[in-house]
């Protein structure tokens, strides 16, 4: 059991929760991930660790409502319990200090780059933030990473905020601008086809590029095999030995497909969930 | 006492083609009057060699007369002190290969149902009202145990019984290990399991979920940060195999333990009421020949596989699953494809499995395990088309503790290296016993690993060595 003890709406369907879990806070690093299981006979989903506070025993994870868990994890309210939560799981991505760091988020994943880039900085390097979204409402927590980077470029794609177009077009921007804007690593959290954009955009540039995978989990200890994704020709299970990985010799066409396999049921279980109006 | 001469007593079961639409146990157990019939045909030899059978040397032919004696607070009370987890292994112990293999009575009139009457006099117990409040544990030392599965909840308990205040650290959000995750209802329901946890409970020790031994907290952690004196790690064998083959990525492929996760663990064959899903198709084969494969198998016909097969490269000779549950598969429908080697999952256009293109192999000269080598005959490519594979060609020891844990030694193949005499690891004070020592193996050894890790333990801690 985990005590939300604060919640925050950044856009109608993303929520930040600062959650009491002083055991995951005080082993916890950027870049790792938790699992959580919302209710009786629910399932055990992944969250990405927005941020952590030792002192205070706190994890905060931001969760965009996508489907039945995710929902009714948004639905919880300060002081609701979490039923269980388990991490830190997974790594911390491998790249050496001391560069130019372009961190690359969209969805969710802006929320998971803000402590990872606070700890590159911290670190000494250099860091570039480039968040995505439709329209600027949807952008989330843009006040907290402009804190925690060098440089926060915004695109939305109505141009209502900052670049008008991808995130991947103001990366290659970047790449092609002088030197002082070109990174020597990118990193990318996100939806599955930015990720993809992304280790295309720098393929052929020598860029060190890491995409977070994000397959579906069960237990999140390599018991499964569910979460297994293919890199450089071999089988990797994302909960232990990812979910960082070189995003050039990342499957992505198997990882898409493998991420809809339950697409149906998925759908199934929202519709009885809208239908009888239950978190 | 006089001698009944006759066949063992059969088991009542449920009638398979009901039994194969719900996830209710099979073995509806003795009654009494069985119980007791079966228990007369004991002939309470001088040299028990049924007990030479036992991991655990169980003294059968006590319980089994205190049974025949119509004493089953006494056989309770004997059967637990030799084995601590009476229910399950009654339900679940290969005893063919054990016990009941050396029975003096099996070569003539088939063994005494040692397992069988284990199960009787367990489920009596069950069924008892719950004695007196036991004394809170004393010892001043604090022992940690990781892992809630057989080998770390026998050890917990002797060690409580000890004295001990024991804590149980488990990485999943219910304990068991694969007592809960693997073994699905229909063999053992889950009831059993939480009346032996309880039981636990009551004996003072703690239950921690959600806990990661080398991730939430290093073992390190344990001793300095938390005041351990003494760790026991039965963390298991939970890492599944794959077979490398084409196609074994595609949707619809499953190792064994993520299938039975879901069903077991998640509850998929509940879904949509509980969240968690399984897509089963109308063809599923499983891959495997051992308990695992019997128990993903059983499962799809469960979820509603109406053709559901076992694919195995050896013969049936080779099987390494108990003989009831290949019977009650077979009862069950379930057909068996021995010397078919599958090379290759196929897939549709969606990329969903479509077929399991196999190899059809003959026998040639024995192994390195003594085992005849399946060689392939040329030509003998075949498909199955299927909607579902399921592997369960075998797990071995998760390396996550290993990796976090300095000087934590194991073997190439991943087992924790520990001293034979006292199951204590490389490192001091820090005890291993069950899967993780042994690879997969059975559930008695890692109860009885557990039982012998919680002695040496007592011994070194009240010796303050
Ligand atoms: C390592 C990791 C970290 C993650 N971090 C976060 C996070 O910080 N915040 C957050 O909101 N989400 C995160 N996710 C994704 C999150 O786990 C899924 O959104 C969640 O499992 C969906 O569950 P559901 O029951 O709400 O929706 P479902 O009913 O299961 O699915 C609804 C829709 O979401 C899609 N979906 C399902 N699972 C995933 C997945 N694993 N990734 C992406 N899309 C998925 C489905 O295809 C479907 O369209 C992470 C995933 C991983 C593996
Ligand atoms: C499907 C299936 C059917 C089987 N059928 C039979 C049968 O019929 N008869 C039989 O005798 N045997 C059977 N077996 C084998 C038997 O179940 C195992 O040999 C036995 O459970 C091993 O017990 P264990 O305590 O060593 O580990 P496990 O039962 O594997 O339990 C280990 C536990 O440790 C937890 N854990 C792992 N790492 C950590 C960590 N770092 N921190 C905290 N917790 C951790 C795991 O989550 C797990 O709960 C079967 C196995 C399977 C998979
Ligand atoms: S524990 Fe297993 S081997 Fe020992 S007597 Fe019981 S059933 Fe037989
Ligand atoms: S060997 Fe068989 S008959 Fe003899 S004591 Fe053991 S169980 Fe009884
Ligand atoms: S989630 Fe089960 S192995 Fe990764």
């Amino acid at each position: 059991m985990a005590a939300i003890q604060e919640k925050r709406p950044l856009t109608p369907i993303t929520k930040l929760l600062r959650v009491h879990a002083p055991l995951i806070a005080e082993s916890a690093n950027a870049g790792q991930f938790v699992i959580v299981r919302v209710r009786e006979r629910g399932e055990r989903i992944p969250l990405t660790i927005t941020d952590y506070d030792r002192d205070r025993g706190l994890v905060t994870i931001v969760v965009q409502e996508v489907g039945v868990t995710t929902r009714c994890l948004g639905a919880l309210q300060e002081g609701d319990e979490i039923l269980d939560i388990v991490g830190p799981l997974g790594e911390a991505p491998q790249l050496q200090p001391g560069g130019h760091i372009i961190g690359v988020g969209g969805g969710y994943g802006a929320a998971a780059l803000l402590c990872l880039m606070r700890e590159r900085k911290e670190q000494g390097d250099r860091t570039t933030v480039i968040v995505g979204a439709r329209h600027k409402d949807l952008l989330i927590l843009v006040d907290e990473l402009r804190e925690v980077c060098d440089n926060l470029e915004l695109c939305t794609d109505d141009g209502s905020a900052g670049f008008k177009g991808l995130v991947t077009e103001r990366l290659q921007q970047l790449i092609d601008g002088d030197q002082s804007q070109r990174p020597d690593y990118v990193l990318a959290i996100g939806p599955m086809p930015m990720m993809r954009a992304v280790a295309d955009t720098t393929r052929d540039t020598g860029i060190a590029t890491q995409a977070s995978l994000d397959p579906l989990m069960i237990d999140g200890t390599g018991m499964c095999g569910g979460c297994r994704v293919t890199i450089g020709g071999e089988v990797k299970f994302a909960c232990v030995d990812g979910p960082f990985f070189d995003a050039h010799q990342v499957d992505f066409d198997e990882a898409v497909q493998r991420s809809k396999m339950y697409v149906k049921e998925e759908s199934l279980a929202a519709c009885r969930q809208s239908e009888s109006g239950t978190g | 006492m006089p001698v009944k001469r006759s066949d063992k007593t059969p088991m009542p079961q449920r009638d398979p083609t009901g039994r194969a639409q719900d996830f209710d146990e099979v073995n509806e157990g003795y009654c009494f009057s069985h119980a007791m019939f079966e228990a007369e045909r004991c002939l309470r030899c001088q040299d028990p060699v049924c007990m030479e059978g036992c991991p655990v040397r169980i003294p059968i032919s006590d319980f089994v007369h205190a049974i025949a004696a119509g004493d089953l607070a006494r056989a309770a009370s004997i059967l637990r002190t030799a084995n601590p987890l009476p229910g399950i292994c009654g339900r679940v112990c290969p005893q063919e290969s054990q016990c009941e293999l050396k029975c003096h009575m099996a070569k003539r009139f088939g063994p005494v149902a040692v397992g069988h009457l284990e199960r009787f006099v367990a489920d009596w117990e069950r069924s008892q009202p719950v004695g007196e409040t036991p004394p809170a544990p004393w010892q001043s030392a604090r022992v940690a145990v990781v892992g809630s599965g057989p080998a770390g909840l026998v050890c917990a308990g002797q060690l409580a019984r000890q004295g001990y205040p024991v804590t149980v650290y488990e990485a999943l959000h219910a304990p068991g290990g694969v007592l809960r995750y693997g073994i699905p209802e229909f063999r053992l329901p889950n009831a059993i399991l939480d009346w032996e946890i309880d039981a636990l409970k009551r004996l003072g020790v703690e239950f921690v979920n959600n806990v990661i031994i080398g991730k939430t907290i290093t073992l390190d952690n344990l001793f300095d940060r938390y005041g351990f004196a003494a760790v026991f790690i039965g963390t298991g064998a939970g890492l599944p195999k794959f077979l490398g083959i084409p196609g074994e990525n595609l949707n619809g492929v499953y190792s064994a333990n993520e299938f039975l996760t879901r069903i077991n663990l998640m509850q998929a064959f509940q879904f949509p009421e509980a969240d968690t899903p399984l897509k089963v198709g109308k063809r599923v084969a499983v891959i495997g020949s051992g308990n695992t494969a019997m128990d993903a198998v059983r499962s799809a016909r469960r979820m509603g596989a109406e053709q559901a097969l076992v694919v195995y490269r050896r013969s049936e000779a080779e099987m390494t699953a108990r003989v009831e549950e290949y019977h009650h598969a077979i009862e069950e429908g379930v057909k068996f494809h021995w010397l078919t080697n599958p090379v290759e999952v196929i897939g549709d256009d969606d990329g969903w499995v479509a077929g399991l293109k196999c190899l059809r192999m003959e026998l040639g000269e024995p192994d390195e395990s003594g085992r005849a080598r399946p060689v392939p005959i040329e030509g003998s490519e075949l498909v199955f088309p299927v909607d579902n594979v399921v592997l369960s060609i075998g797990t071995t020891p998760n390396p996550l503790l290993a990796k976090t844990t300095p000087g934590l030694a194991t073997h190439s193949w991943g087992g924790l290296v520990v001293d034979e005499k006292k199951g204590e690891t490389s490192r001091r004070r820090v005890y291993a016993g069950g899967d993780a020592v042994t690879g997969a193996a059975t559930v008695i050894l890692a109860a009885g690993a557990g039982k012998s890790a919680a002695e040496a333990i007592h011994q070194d801690l009240s010796a303050g060595l």
